[in-house]
């Protein structure tokens, strides 16, 4: 039955069609895309006002502003990155220019690409114990920067790893043969031709630890603080959970699910601020060390 | 050309080396004599490169690569496991077959050798900087741009900048491994004159495909063969009237 449909359209008609189902699967995808900015446009730009954006919530979260959960989401994301990139970075410099070949490196390289299917909500329960409970820095910015930054370390390895493979072999041979020693020619050459890769995947790595809920559920958010944050041992509001909590507690759920949608709509702003603050920076790199 | 014993530069004795279990290079003892030209000439594969870049140990980068043998430079063993890979390489420069210039700006190019042996004194680099680039004819071309991008040269200008950062760290050996292999003729031309200038003070070796470039270039030639050396004399001799057969059918063309 297949066989005598398809026969019956000449393979210009076959490709047409093909061509044509592909770009419908396009136009799907960025349906949806559109259509998540337009909901959350819509619905959360009412809220939006400087006061919003500058003061601390008030009457059971459903008038004032949000600056707490802005603060706290920038101190554990900025929290993760420092942690996660300077530990992934060392690992993939190992991994890619000292480690030995073989199947040791392999179950690394394996066990480091299992370690991202992770689920994230495991990842929060890891935090509590650990952090949390184990090394006793409480339900607090550093608990959670941890534990974010645990989420994002292979992504950053992974990345870095596949920049640092990409640097060409070409210029790692003229600074050996110039009497550079192994780690003179990483530091000098390798990893300045790696940056905008290592950047990519910092990029990609900031929007997720900014947007996780899970791993800061119980190591890091609270519903509600007054006031800001004093010390990386302090908890702190943060908008994904301020998201979530929104929507599943309190008494006024039409002000409360207009104030969520209002949280998004920043939490998506601040991913772009701090992805295009690294876009810039990979674009300067990329420009220094590349044609 | 009356050669004395004491003029040897490098001298490598019973050279082996392995790619695994493939034998690459068979049992090669050769003389590199001091402010002289040595070329390499062979067919695709005979393991010239693979010899040249066993002088400054740049075959370490290679997994499961062994070397035996000597080679020694200034009455140290090269080969030896115990032996200064830094020194020798600073000792020892190396012009690679496709122009590597790093993705900086010409003066970091040329700055880099320097830096890296801890050099700061900005006075001393400037002049180094000028001298390397003056050696290698490239100081009238790029004396006003020397903040550009290196990768903005040419490829004849890439490949000239590769040997003024190698003149930079002040070798006493040059290696080239096939230096022209992707410039134009004009370029290569402007290598083969910079090459004869440079022999007044530094020793070299150079891997070349070309024939008539040996011919130009080199005061002693060594024809090599499936790994082996088949034969090593005065460039003149070697292309007039060679001992061995094999060479008189490769310089033939009847077969490379």
């Amino acid at each position: 039955m297949k066989i005598r449909i398809s026969n019956k359209f000449s393979s210009a008609v076959k490709e047409k069609i093909g061509f044509t189902f592909l770009a419908l699967c396009i136009v799907i995808t960025l349906l949806f895309l559109a259509g998540i900015i337009y909901l959350i446009f819509s619905n959360g730009l009412e809220v939006i006002s400087w006061e919003f954006l500058t003061s601390v919530p008030r009457k059971g979260m459903t008038a004032g502003g949000v600056a707490p959960a802005i603060v706290g989401t920038l101190y554990l994301t900025v929290g993760a990155v420092a942690f996660a990139l300077p530990l992934g970075l060392a690992c993939a410099i190992y991994l890619n220019e000292y480690g030995p070949r073989g199947f040791i490196v392999n179950i690394i390289r394996m066990s480091i690409n299992n370690l991202a299917g992770v689920p994230s909500v495991v990842f929060g329960l890891f935090g509590l114990a650990v952090f949390v409970k184990f090394f006793g820095f409480g339900v607090s910015i550093l608990s959670g920067s941890l534990t974010l930054g645990i989420l994002i370390l292979p992504g950053i390895i992974s990345a870095s790893q596949e920049a640092l493979m990409a640097a060409p072999y070409s210029i790692r041979e003229a600074s050996l043969a110039l009497g550079a020693t192994q780690w003179q020619t990483i530091k000098k050459t390798v990893l300045p031709a790696a940056m905008p890769g290592i950047m990519t995947g910092v990029i990609l790595s900031v929007a997720r630890a900014a947007g996780e809920t899970a791993p800061i559920l119980f190591t890091a958010a609270t519903f509600y603080k007054r006031g800001y944050p004093d010390s990386i041992f302090s908890e702190v509001m943060a908008l994904p959970y301020h998201i979530y909590a929104l929507m599943t507690e309190g008494t006024k759920p039409d002000k409360q699910t207009a104030i969520a949608y209002g949280c998004a709509l920043l939490l998506l702003a601040i991913t772009l601020l701090i992805s295009a603050v690294a876009i810039y920076l990979r674009n300067k790199y990329r420009s220094l060390y590349a044609r | 050309m009356p050669v004395k014993n004491n003029d040897v530069r490098i001298k490598a004795e019973n050279v082996d080396f392995y790619y695994g279990t493939h034998k690459a290079i068979k049992n090669i003892s050769i003389d590199f004599y001091n402010d002289k030209v040595t070329a390499f000439i062979g067919p695709s594969g005979c393991g010239k490169s693979t010899f040249i870049r066993l002088l400054n140990r740049m075959n370490d980068l290679i997994a499961n690569a062994k070397a035996c043998g000597s080679i020694y430079l200034d009455g140290e063993n090269i080969l030896s496991p115990k032996a200064d890979v830094v020194k020798i390489r600073r000792k020892i420069g190396m012009v690679f077959q496709k122009p590597n210039p790093f993705p900086k700006s010409i003066w970091q190019n040329i700055s880099y050798g320097l830096e890296i042996q801890g050099e700061k004194d900005k006075k001393k680099i400037e002049a180094v900087v000028e001298d390397s680039l003056r050696k290698a004819a490239l100081w009238n071309e790029v004396k006003d741009r020397l903040r550009d991008n290196a990768l903005k040269l040419s490829g004849g200008q890439q490949q000239r900048l590769c040997i003024a950062r190698c003149l930079a760290v002040d070798p006493e050996v040059i290696l080239f491994d096939e230096p022209c292999a992707s410039l134009d003729p004009i370029s290569t031309n402007k290598i083969e004159d910079l090459i004869l200038e440079l022999k007044k003070n530094y020793t070299i070796a150079i891997v070349t495909h070309n024939m008539q470039q040996a011919a130009r270039v080199s005061d002693f030639t060594a024809f090599m063969y499936l790994g082996e050396l088949i034969e090593f004399g005065v460039t003149s001799q070697i292309f007039t009237v060679p001992k061995e057969k094999k060479t008189e059918e490769y310089l033939s063309g009847k077969f490379g």
